[in-house]
C-alpha cells in the first residue's frame, strides 16, 4: 500500500509540472499579451513594467525563473491585473468560497443520490424507480446555467424567499440556491450509479447467502449490499471532483460569488498570466491528490482490489 | 500509416450492414426491434429527429411565413423596449408571429433558437466525430499492438483522465481567441474533440483486445494483410456496436460542454449563436424578460434529455448484457 502511494506521488509531481508547462506554453504561444488590451500604455511605461515583472527576458529565462519559484517556494508570482496581490493570496482568499459550496454540494449529492438510487434499486420497476430515474435523467440533461437562473426566477424574483446572488459569508441563506444548482447533476449521476451498482449486488450470491441465513432485510441492505453496491459511486468521485470544479465556475458566475472559478474566468479574459497558471496548477494538484485518496479508499472498501 | 483515410474508407462497411438490416442478419435487426420496444428511447428518437429537422428547415420556414430571419432587426420600431413576451406583438395583442417572443433587439426568438440549434447540434456532431477519429484509432492501435506500447499509451490516457481538461480548454480558447466567428468554431471543434476521446479509446481498446485473437484476424494475417489494414478494415468495423452507443452518449456531453463554454463567453461568438450563448444573453435580463433564457434553455435541456434516453436505449438494444441502468 505504501509503495503504491509513493509510486503514485512520483507520477503526480511530474504531471503537475507538465500541466503548468502546457498552460504556460499556451499562454506564451498565443498572440498578444496582457498589455495588448484596450487600454494601451505609453511604450516607456510598458517597458518598465515588463522589466519589473521580468517579461523582457528571453522565454527560457522566464520559464526557468517561474518554475524555480514554484518548485522552490510554492510561489506563483504577482497578479498582473490585481496589482500588488500575490497569486497565492488571491487563491487563499477565494478558495474557502469555492470549497464551501463545492463540498456541501457534493455531500448533498451523495446523501440524496445514494438514497434515491438505493430505493430505486430495491423497488425495481416500481413507481419509485421510474420516478427517481426520470428525475435523474432530467438532472443530467438540464444544464446548470439553465437550472440556476430558473431557480432564481422562482425562489428569488417571484416568491421572494431567498436572495438571488452575492456572497453573504458562511453559512448564509445566499448559499442555498448555488448549492442546489451545483449539486443537481451529481445527485442525478450518483443516483444512477448507485441504482446500477445496487441492482448488480442484490443479484449476487453473497446477498442470497445473507438472506438465506435469515438476516433482516435492513441488515442485508445496510451491512452487505450498500458496501458493494456503492463501489461505482466511489470510483465516480474522482471524475466528479473534476466536473465539480468546472461546475463551480458557472455557479460562481451566475451567483456572483468571489470564488476560485470566478477569478479564473476573469484571469483568462484579462490574460493575467501568473494568476491563470496559479489557479490551473492549484486545481491540478487538488484533483490529482483527490484521485489518490479515492484510489486508497477504493482499496480499503473493496478487499478484492490490491495494488 | 494513415489512419484517417482508412477509417473514412471503413464507413461504407457500415452502409453494408444497413443493407443486411433488411435481409435480416440477426444483430442489427434484433437491436432495432429491441430499440422500438423501449418507449423512452423511441420518445428520444422522435424528439431528436423533430428538433434536428426543425433546426434545419425552421429558419427558412419562418422567413417565408413571417419575414423574420434570425438576425433581422425591425427598423421601423422606435420603441425603447423591443423584447415582447411569447405570442405578443408590439401592440401587446395576441399574434402568431413570435411564438417565443423577441429578444432585446426585437429579433424573432424562435428563429434564433432554431438557428442556435443548428450550431449546437453541428458542434456536438462534428466534435464527436473528431473524438471518434482520435479515440478509435488510438484505442485500436494500443489494443492490437499490445505489450509495452499498449502499456505506455494507456498510462497516458490514465494521466490525461485526471487532468482538469475543461480548465485547459478555457485557457486554450481564451488565449487563441479567433477574430472570426468561423475560426472560433473550428477551434471549438478541435478543443472539444481532442479532450473527449479518452473513454472512446478505452472502450475500443477493450473490444480490440477481445477480438484480436479470433480466427478472422489470424486468417487476415495468414493471407498477408498489412497491420494497419487489419486494424482499420477488420477490427474497427467489429467494434461498431459499442462505438455507436458511446458516440450517441458523447454528443449530449459535448453539447453540454459547448454550451458551458459559450455561456462563459469562450465558445461560439456573435454573429453565430448557440443555445449556450443565447442562454448567456438571456440571463442578463432574467428578471424582466425571462423568456429570453427559458426558451433556448428548455429547448437544449429537452434535446439533451432525448439524446440521453436514445443513447441508453441504444445501449440496451445493442448490448443487452451491458444493461445496468
Amino acid at each position: 500500500m505504501l509503495r503504491f502511494i509513493v509510486r503514485r506521488l512520483l507520477v503526480t509531481i511530474p504531471t503537475i509540472l507538465i500541466v503548468i508547462t502546457i498552460t504556460w506554453g499556451l499562454i506564451k504561444l498565443a498572440p498578444g499579451s496582457f498589455y495588448s488590451g484596450e487600454k494601451r500604455l505609453p511604450p516607456a511605461i510598458e517597458k518598465s513594467i515588463r522589466e519589473k515583472y521580468g517579461l523582457d527576458k528571453p522565454w527560457y529565462t522566464q520559464y526557468g525563473k517561474m518554475m524555480w519559484s514554484i518548485v522552490r517556494h510554492g510561489d506563483f508570482g504577482t497578479s498582473l491585473r490585481f496589482e500588488g496581490q500575490s497569486v497565492n493570496t488571491i487563491i487563499r482568499r477565494s478558495l474557502p468560497v469555492s470549497a464551501a459550496i463545492g463540498i456541501i454540494a457534493y455531500l448533498l449529492a451523495l446523501i440524496v443520490g445514494i438514497t434515491a438510487g438505493s430505493i430505486a434499486a430495491l423497488k425495481q420497476n416500481s413507481r419509485w424507480d421510474y420516478g427517481s430515474m426520470t428525475l435523474a435523467m432530467l438532472g443530467i440533461s438540464v444544464p446548470n446555467f439553465v437550472l440556476g437562473p430558473i431557480l432564481v426566477l422562482v425562489f428569488s424574483l417571484t416568491l421572494y424567499w431567498l436572495p438571488p446572488s452575492r456572497w453573504g459569508g458562511f453559512p448564509s441563506r445566499n448559499l442555498i440556491l448555488p448549492i442546489i444548482t451545483l449539486s443537481a447533476i451529481y445527485m442525478a449521476y450518483i443516483a444512477r450509479l448507485a441504482r446500477a451498482g445496487m441492482l448488480e449486488v442484490l443479484r449476487s450470491d453473497y446477498i442470497r447467502t445473507a438472506r438465506a441465513k435469515g438476516l433482516s432485510e435492513k441488515d442485508v441492505v445496510i451491512k452487505h449490499a450498500l458496501r458493494g453496491g456503492l463501489m461505482p459511486v466511489v470510483s465516480y468521485t474522482g471524475p466528479a471532483l473534476a466536473f465539480l470544479l468546472t461546475g463551480t465556475v458557472v455557479v460562481e458566475r451566475i451567483f456572483a460569488l468571489p470564488g476560485l472559478g470566478n477569478y479564473f474566468i476573469q484571469a483568462s479574459l484579462n490574460r493575467d498570466e501568473p494568476l491563470i497558471i496559479g489557479i490551473v496548477a492549484f486545481i491540478a494538484i487538488t484533483l490529482l491528490l483527490m484521485n489518490l485518496v479515492v484510489d486508497i479508499a477504493y482499496a480499503y472498501l473493496d478487499p478484492r482490489v490490491r495494488y | 500509416m494513415t489512419p484517417g483515410p482508412d477509417l473514412i474508407h471503413a464507413t461504407p462497411e457500415t452502409a453494408i450492414t444497413e443493407g443486411e438490416f433488411v435481409h435480416g442478419t440477426s444483430l442489427w435487426r434484433d437491436a432495432w426491434r429491441r430499440l422500438l420496444k423501449n418507449k423512452l428511447a423511441v420518445f428520444g428518437l422522435i424528439v431528436v429527429a423533430f428538433i434536428t429537422i426543425a433546426s434545419l428547415i425552421g429558419p427558412t420556414v419562418i422567413k417565408r411565413a413571417t419575414g423574420f430571419t434570425p438576425d433581422y432587426i425591425p427598423t421601423n420600431d422606435t420603441r425603447l423596449i423591443k423584447s415582447f413576451p411569447p405570442f405578443t406583438g408590439p401592440d401587446g395583442q395576441f399574434t402568431w408571429t413570435h411564438p417565443m417572443g423577441t429578444d432585446n433587439a426585437g429579433r424573432d426568438q424562435l428563429a434564433r433558437v432554431l438557428q442556435g440549434g443548428q450550431i449546437s447540434l453541428f458542434v456536438g456532431i462534428i466534435s464527436t466525430f473528431v473524438s471518434l477519429l482520435i479515440g478509435v484509432s488510438y484505442g485500436a492501435i494500443a489494443g492490437y499492438v499490445g505489450g509495452r506500447v499498449d502499456n505506455i499509451m494507456m498510462r497516458i490516457v490514465d494521466i490525461l483522465y485526471s487532468l482538469p481538461y475543461v480548465i485547459v480548454v478555457i485557457v486554450l480558447l481564451s488565449m487563441f481567441r479567433s477574430q472570426t466567428a468561423r475560426g472560433q468554431l473550428i477551434l471549438l471543434f478541435i478543443a472539444l474533440g481532442s479532450v473527449s476521446w479518452l473513454t472512446m479509446a478505452r472502450i475500443v481498446r477493450g473490444q480490440v483486445l477481445s477480438l484480436k485473437n479470433q480466427e478472422f484476424v489470424l486468417a487476415a494475417k495468414a493471407t498477408g494483410v498489412s497491420t494497419p489494414r487489419i486494424i482499420f478494415r477488420h477490427l474497427v468495423p467489429n467494434t461498431l456496436g459499442p462505438v455507436i452507443v458511446y458516440a450517441t452518449l458523447t454528443i449530449p456531453q459535448i453539447m453540454l460542454t459547448e454550451a458551458f463554454l459559450s455561456f462563459l463567453g469562450f465558445g461560439v461568438q456573435a454573429p453565430l449563436a448557440s443555445w449556450g450563448s443565447l442562454a448567456s444573453d438571456g440571463i442578463q435580463n432574467i428578471a424582466i424578460f425571462p423568456w429570453q433564457l427559458i426558451f433556448p434553455g428548455v429547448t437544449m435541456a429537452l434535446t439533451l434529455f432525448s439524446l440521453n434516453f436514445l443513447g441508453d436505449g441504444l445501449r440496451d438494444a445493442l448490448d443487452p448484457q451491458m444493461r445496468t441502468t
